[in-house]
């Protein structure tokens, strides 16, 4: 611990404060008052809110239409992670090697994390479009082969294509930073050991990359939870009959377009649970497990 | 490694390849779809190679989307969130590290707490903290009871407000209230050896003067890989402009992107007109692609040393 400190502490206090006050003001009080509206009821005549308790919980928890949602993100969250922490991991150990033309590779892999999710979501929505290009051509060889807008399974394809596209990028810088921590002298001594390359991946780099993959893993999931929207609205607005409403999607239609913030709230409130607990799986267990050095 | 692996060289490469194919593809597909007329585009078989009609259809999405004004606001709100954020960061770390007082771990937790849950999950409340910023402390004061004590006293009605709808304000200021930063500078500051505070300290100089002097040019690194990864963040801003902004002279760019095209339906409709919205998807991803690609350097370190 440092020794040496400043003594006036009032400059701390002006240092911290403004920090605080936007915390308070954007974070805390936001958060608190979920949990307000998630435990009460506004009046439709106005005059305030009443106490319900876990009615508007069980209100939605019997709300056939929220396991729908709840179904759709965790398809969402399994299937966008699995396909960008696989691809991202294979490009990373094999960019690692580092041959000819692994700048060129790199910043290939790396540019996409620049582009807005709803810029991500036009893009793929024109590529996967049964009106136009590609799949256009495709339908007139097989009809109605491909029609997202009608088939809910082919638009969660595409949803998580694009999700998985945007991700990878993400997923790479983490991967080949952890690849490049492993200490040099490591793969040498297992170069002369007679480890060759695929041997040296598997039992080296691979094992000691557990810590970054499982950090990777559940950030992704945790993002495939929170950050899908941009590609959800733009994409498939939630349908076709709610076969892409992801729960991120769902609170936002309920609480703004239908102006239920009670029911809003209390979705919420689950979906803060499930971050929170993501995030805890993240700090404890993981890092405990999985520990090499 | 010195080995000599042809094959596996190959297949590194072919790997590799193949993966920026992956990557790359969609986006020429986008320039392709960019460079041709309506028709074209939606013709049979399809156009493979671009066409002479970029320049055409990027003028038409620029008109269209009202591009230029929605960079300035875009741009401003981007600067905005940027400098918030490194200047509130430094600050908050400065006040935490250098410091000896007995809050220092609570308010370090209290703000590292708020990288738990983005701004997506509590979008309802914070909408309504944005229609009126004094509201948390207009609540504070109607719970304590402040407020009945000076209506009672003065019997002025404390009535607290502050509209952020549609503002700049409203924009920036919730994309800023997170940890990300902060945690940054922490990390940063506590590599600071003692010895150069306290041979600050014995020259005379008093803790502006060190954080003025010494802290901010030794961070520059610090503040060029916040800044990238802040403006690539606020400029791709979507949720929350959307909700924010009702008056157009303040709609950040990536909503107006959205609205090129009817959102998706099964009832059909008119055809989307899908080369003007390729072409303005082109405009839209264009600066923080700049961005990434020739900071690449302290854009990496940055998301590295923020997330982890």
């Amino acid at each position: 611990m440092r020794r040496a400190y400043f003594k006036n502490n009032w400059v701390a206090a002006l240092m911290v404060a403004p920090q605080l006050i936007i915390v308070f003001t954007f974070f805390y009080f936001p958060t608190s008052q979920a949990l307000y509206w998630a435990f009460t009821l506004e009046q439709p005549w106005g005059g305030g809110n009443t106490w319900v308790g876990f009615d508007n919980f069980a209100a939605i928890l019997g709300d056939a239409y929220y396991w729908d949602s709840i179904w759709v993100s965790i398809v969402y969250a399994i299937g966008s992670t699995a396909l960008s922490v696989i691809m991202a991991l294979t490009l990373a150990i094999f960019a690692d090697r580092q041959l000819a033309g692994y700048k060129l590779y790199r910043v290939g892999m790396i540019w996409p994390y620049a582009i807005a999710a709803p810029a991500v979501g036009l893009a793929f929505r024109f590529i996967f479009t049964p009106g136009a290009g590609l799949m256009m051509f495709i339908n007139q060889m097989f009809p109605d082969l491909w029609n997202p807008v009608d088939n809910g399974t082919q638009a969660m394809g595409m949803v998580i294509v694009a999700g998985a596209w945007k991700q990878v990028a993400y997923n790479f810088i983490f991967f080949l930073a952890g690849l490049q921590s492993i200490p040099r002298s490591l793969i040498e001594a297992g170069a002369m050991d007679g480890a060759r390359v695929l041997r040296r991946m598997r039992d080296i780099q691979l094992p000691l990359l557990a810590p970054t993959f499982f950090f990777v893993l559940v950030i992704n999931i945790t993002d495939s939870f929170t950050d899908s929207f941009g590609i959800v609205d733009t994409m498939t607005a939630g349908g076709p009959s709610r076969a892409t409403n992801l729960m991120v999607y769902k609170i936002f239609n309920d609480g703004f377009q239908g102006l239920d913030y009670s029911g809003a709230a209390a979705q919420s409130i689950i979906l803060m649970l499930l971050v929170i607990a993501l995030t805890f799986v993240q700090f404890r267990y993981i890092e405990r497990k999985v520990h090499y050095t | 490694m010195i080995e000599r692996t042809p094959i596996l060289n190959i297949a590194t490469h072919a790997i590799l390849v193949f993966g920026l194919l992956f990557l790359l593809l969609p986006m020429y597909l986008v320039i392709v779809a960019a460079s041709h007329s309506l028709q074209d585009v939606v013709a049979v078989p399809p156009n493979l190679l671009p066409g002479d009609q970029l320049w055409i259809n990027l003028q038409a999405a620029w008109a269209k989307g009202h591009l230029g004004e929605r960079f300035v606001t875009t741009f401003v709100v981007a600067i905005g969130v940027m400098t918030g954020k490194i200047v509130l960061s430094c600050i908050t770390a400065f006040g935490i590290v250098f410091f000896d007082h007995r809050l220092k771990m609570p308010i370090f937790w209290l703000i590292f707490i708020t990288l738990m849950l983005p701004l997506e999950v509590r979008i309802v409340p914070t909408y309504a903290v944005a229609a009126n910023a004094f509201l948390p402390f207009q609540t504070l004061l109607d719970l304590s009871g402040i407020t009945w004590v000076i209506n009672a006293l003065s019997g002025v009605e404390v009535k607290l407000e502050w509209n952020l709808l549609n503002s700049y304000a409203g924009l920036i200021m919730p994309l800023v209230a997170t940890a990300t930063g902060t945690f940054l500078y922490r990390q940063f500051f506590l590599t600071i050896p003692e010895e150069l505070v306290e041979a600050a300290k014995m020259d005379g100089a008093g803790p502006l003067r060190f954080l003025w002097d010494v802290l901010i040019p030794l961070s520059r690194t610090n503040i060029a890989a916040l800044a990238t990864i802040m403006f690539v963040y606020a400029w791709n801003q979507y949720l929350w402009p959307l909700l924010v902004v009702t008056d157009q002279s303040y709609a950040m760019i990536a909503v107006e992107l959205s609205r090129l095209v009817p959102k998706f339906s099964a009832t059909g409709g008119e055809v989307p007109k899908w080369h003007i919205a390729m072409a303005g998807t082109l405009i839209v991803m264009l600066p923080p692609i700049v961005v990434v690609v020739a900071m690449q350097r302290w854009f990496v370190r940055g998301l590295i040393n923020t997330d982890k």
